[in-house]
């Protein structure tokens, strides 16, 4: 079924795969949907597209771990790239401009096979969940029930921190490496993946995720990618986000035995 | 087996720094036949001593490490450990036969870098592309496309005896693209290549490459497949 000009009509009738993408604006979709509607009631075609998120903190709070020159750069240029090379495919392709970003990237991977739109819309989406990943002052320990969840996969938190080094420094070419909660094993594992896949294609639920292109670390530490991923580790890493994730996650994935009294 | 481990040691206690100790040929870093500046402003200083001294070492050093253990393995009927080495030894293998390629692919202005082709590879450019520009429009335009890392490569088909342009992935050398592609010029667009100076803009790196392409490499190359 197409969208945009018909999608307009059908939408009182609450069919949210039918809303278009929202832009990243402060009001809800549905609502801006409606301020349309009242005010303009010869249906014109409303098309919204992906906006350049920021990230959540100003260009230069990571300094001098990631410098403002490099956030600028990567997010200003490759991120702000992305979303315009995918604004300009979804242009084109009404099919796809229809999709949420989980299913869009999902679509475009085809199974291995990807369409041309993938690289860009997942590029889009890893990027915005880097930025989130990472949060002045950073770094240190996760608490509570996300540390706990950290023994029980790995063993020890240094265990874990040593495979998520391990596969970054193991990565060939380009890449990212990811904490991520496994849906059918039930586990945290680390996964490193190459160019644009994230683990959403397989299903899982991303927990922590760390850029390693050359063009993340390249004008800050040139070819040293283990002081890059130390650092990150030690400094940048946002625990807070990985746990509010991870709280999230647990809404879908049953990690626990349910406490079944003896009778 | 006793007896090599005894050659061994009385090789290494004589000092001989022999690289084939055990039959197994290592490699080292070639030196560039260049000044690292002189390259300048197509390609900076900063960016050829990293790229050399650094990202090729590199590339060296594993394949090497990666080439022992693989020996080791062999030896010992290993079977997984054999199979397991072979995506290092592709990817840091390739990085070192890529890069002593493209060492080769650039020369300074003086040294008659960014010269046109003459003589047959000439020929042959304008004959497969129409022109040099049309070529270097082509390889521009996969080397912008290409995403992730990898190389944009011209090469001849030494059978069908036509120019070919290729990207390969990583450090995928041309040859697994096709068994009979020879590369002619390869030109590196993963990010360290250009990054430190074009920034997120390959395409204009892309483009000055050619002020500096060795044309003369290319056709001594071309003229050995296709006499």
């Amino acid at each position: 079924m197409a969208i945009c000009g018909t999608t307009l009509n059908t939408i009182s009738v609450f069919r949210w795969h039918w809303v278009p993408i929202y832009c990243r604006s402060n009001i809800s979709p549905c609502q801006q949907q409606r301020r349309e509607l009242r005010g303009a009631q010869r249906a014109s075609k409303v098309k919204a597209y992906y906006g350049l998120k920021s990230p959540p903190y100003k260009l230069d709070a990571l300094e001098p771990f990631m410098s403002r020159r490099t956030l600028e750069r990567h997010w200003g240029d490759h991120h702000h790239d992305y979303v315009e090379g995918l604004n300009k495919q979804l242009e084109k392709n009404d099919i796809l401009y229809g999709y949420t970003m989980n299913e869009l990237i999902k679509v475009t991977y085809n199974n291995g096979n990807p369409l041309p739109e993938f690289n860009n819309a997942a590029q889009v989406w890893n990027h915005d969940f880097f930025w989130e990943s990472m949060q002045p002052g950073g770094g240190k320990m996760p608490m509570l029930g996300l540390l706990k969840q950290i023994e029980k996969d790995f063993g020890s938190f240094t265990n874990f921190r040593e495979k998520f080094t391990e596969a970054a420094l193991t990565l060939f070419g380009s890449g990212w490496v990811w904490l991520v909660l496994k849906r059918n094993q039930k586990q945290l594992a680390v996964v490193k993946t190459s160019n644009a896949i994230n683990p959403l294609v397989w299903d899982d639920i991303p927990i922590i995720g760390l850029d390693m292109w050359e063009h993340a670390y390249y004008l800050d530490y040139k070819n040293d990618r283990g002081e890059y991923v130390n650092v990150f580790m030690n400094h940048l890493v946002s625990w807070n986000a990985a746990a509010a994730r991870m709280a999230r996650a647990q809404a879908f994935v049953n990690l626990g035995e349910p406490k079944i009294p003896v009778a | 087996m006793a007896l090599r481990t005894l050659t061994r040691k009385t090789l290494g206690g004589v000092g001989l720094g022999f690289q084939q100790l055990r039959g197994l040929q290592t490699f080292s870093l070639p030196d560039l036949p260049y000044d690292y500046g002189a390259l300048e402003p197509a390609i900076s200083g900063e960016i050829m001593q990293l790229h050399h001294q650094k990202h090729h070492q590199t590339y060296i050093t594993n394949y090497n490490k990666a080439l022992e253990q693989l020996e080791d393995a062999m030896n010992k009927g290993d079977s997984s450990t054999v199979v397991k080495l072979q995506s290092a030894i592709k990817f840091n293998g390739g990085g070192h036969i890529n890069h002593s390629i493209f060492w080769k692919n650039l020369a300074s202005v003086h040294e008659g870098g960014g010269e046109p082709p003459k003589g047959s590879l000439g020929w042959a450019v304008d004959t497969n592309f129409g022109s040099l520009e049309a070529l270097v429009q082509k390889m521009g335009a996969e080397g912008a496309a290409l995403q992730g890392s990898g190389w944009v490569w011209l090469g001849v088909d030494k059978e069908l005896k036509k120019l070919v342009i290729e990207t390969t992935a990583n450090q995928d050398p041309l040859v697994t693209k096709g068994p009979t592609l020879v590369p002619l010029i390869g030109i590196d667009v993963w990010e360290h290549a250009y990054y430190l100076q074009y920034k997120n803009v390959r395409p204009d790196y892309l483009k000055n490459i050619w002020k500096v392409i060795n044309w003369k490499y290319a056709s001594e190359v071309y003229e050995k497949e296709c006499p």
